[in-house]
């Protein structure tokens, strides 16, 4: 039987279709986020042996050089390694000592005991995405347990949130991306604020800080915990710019990040309990993505 | 037959080059980045229209989206209007010199950057605009020598007797 498009649609009303879908996926994307299932699956089963395969040589490279660093080489490490830890333990004695001393105090306030967070060593796969977004991908994924939302922090402070998940990797939004804020609290002071990214890794900006406020060069900024997705008391930046033009309602202030954001290849995968209505929400919905 | 053998050769060089837009690397030389991927598939349009078109650009523009962490659809609306000039055109692009190719390619790279900066306008994530068009004229400067590698190897696997 002939049928009317036994050529199928001309190009020109294909392009026209396919114009069309595209803008619906960016729509749904953007707005709804309603097709993370999708990118994660492109994400798991196309890209990332794409990129595990590129990381090949890299991993090689390492390798070789691990297996043939010289015995002196590695004692040295050894003896800086140890050192360290000496270090470590002495201050983690006072930790421990403080979280005992915090715990009984809280106790007699009746407060909230501050729970033990979890946390996940995760190795950086790539960092070069889009150069104009901070964006990087880990090696740990949705079979690991990540989710959306959950914050990552290396060795110095805070490093930003995942915000897409495929199968074995993740990608993470960092705290210096322009679209990307996090509440934050002076150290010294206890002033709340919210701490934007610039796109310059090097970068924050502390916005809506009047110009009376109790906040000086050298500042420590933390985590507040204000908005539930970050744990509290992580150090974010460090305050190195303060300006206070006499026209304007707030003040300009500048923050350096103080976790390593373009240096880190390990990165900690962070789970703070969040209140337990809110992690079996999640947990619902991840189901119900699984399903779609 | 010539369907078959397409699928075999397309495929393989487009993987490679979306794996060459995801190549780590140094900061320095990240702006100069060409759009291997819109490179090579404007490059298969032209050889085999009949195989490689539109619908083949929105699998890769999406498979970018993903590779690149922009928002899905973004690079897929680019690619797709951009292969639909050259489906319009490709008999009359075939017939150029190489320089002259390589005009219409920096013009079809263009549209493609601009529209993604469009999308990215809209949804407020505006890169820096001075080193933005540049993949653009990397990726005309080498246009020659990619045509002329992608023609070898399409020669090699004797897609086509054409171009």
């Amino acid at each position: 039987m002939q049928t009317l498009f036994s050529q199928g649609p001309s190009v020109t009303l294909r392009t026209i279709i396919l114009v069309i879908i595209s803008i619906g996926v960016m729509i749904a994307d953007h707005r709804w986020h309603h097709l993370e299932s999708l990118r994660g699956g492109l994400e798991t089963y196309v890209i990332y042996p794409l990129r595990y395969t590129i990381n090949l040589p890299v991993r090689f490279t390492s390798w070789v050089e691990q297996s043939a660093s010289s015995h002196q080489n590695l004692l040295k490490e050894n003896q800086s390694l140890k050192e360290q830890q000496l270090r470590a333990q002495v201050s983690l004695q006072k930790l421990s000592i403080l979280e005992i001393e915090n715990e009984r105090l809280r106790k007699m306030l009746s407060a909230r005991p501050k729970v033990g967070e979890l946390v996940l060593v995760a190795e950086l796969l790539s960092v070069d995405l889009d150069p104009y977004r901070q964006q990087v991908i880990i090696n740990k994924g949705a079979d690991k347990e990540v989710y959306i939302g959950q914050p990552i922090i290396d060795a110095w402070g805070v490093m930003g949130q995942i915000i897409h998940t495929g199968d074995h990797s993740a990608t993470a939004m960092l705290i210096s991306d322009p679209s990307h804020a996090i509440p934050v609290q002076v150290n010294r002071s206890g002033l709340r604020s919210t701490a934007f990214g610039t796109g310059h890794s090097n970068k924050l900006e502390l916005r809506y800080i009047p110009h009376n406020a109790e906040i000086e060069i050298g500042d420590l900024i933390v985590t507040s915990g204000l908005g539930e997705r970050f744990p509290p008391n992580y150090p974010v930046g460090r305050i190195i710019e303060i300006e206070r033009p006499a026209g304007e309602t707030f003040a300009t202030v500048i923050a350096e990040p103080v976790a390593h954001l373009d240096r880190s290849r390990e990165v900690l995968l962070v789970w703070h309990n969040p209140p337990v209505e809110e992690k079996t929400e999640k947990k619902e919905e991840e189901v119900d993505d699984a399903k779609n | 037959m010539l369907k078959t053998k397409c699928y075999r050769v397309v495929p393989p060089t487009m993987f490679l080059a979306l794996m060459l837009m995801m190549l780590p690397l140094p900061d320095w030389a990240q702006p100069f980045r060409p759009d291997w991927v819109s490179l090579v598939l404007i490059y298969w349009v032209m050889a085999v229209p009949e195989q490689i078109g539109v619908v083949f650009a929105f699998i890769f523009g999406l498979l970018l989206d993903v590779a690149q962490g922009s928002i899905l659809g973004q690079h897929a609306m680019g690619l797709v209007l951009i292969i639909w000039v050259v489906q319009m055109l490709y008999l009359r692009i075939r017939v150029f010199s190489l320089v002259q190719q390589a005009m219409v390619i920096f013009a079809l790279l263009i549209i493609k950057q601009l529209l993604v900066l469009w999308v990215s306008g809209i949804v407020g994530q505006a890169p820096d605009l001075s080193t933005y068009f540049l993949p653009s004229f990397i990726g005309a400067l080498i246009w020659p020598w990619l045509f002329v590698i992608l023609r070898d190897t399409r020669r090699r696997f004797t897609l086509a007797k054409k171009l």
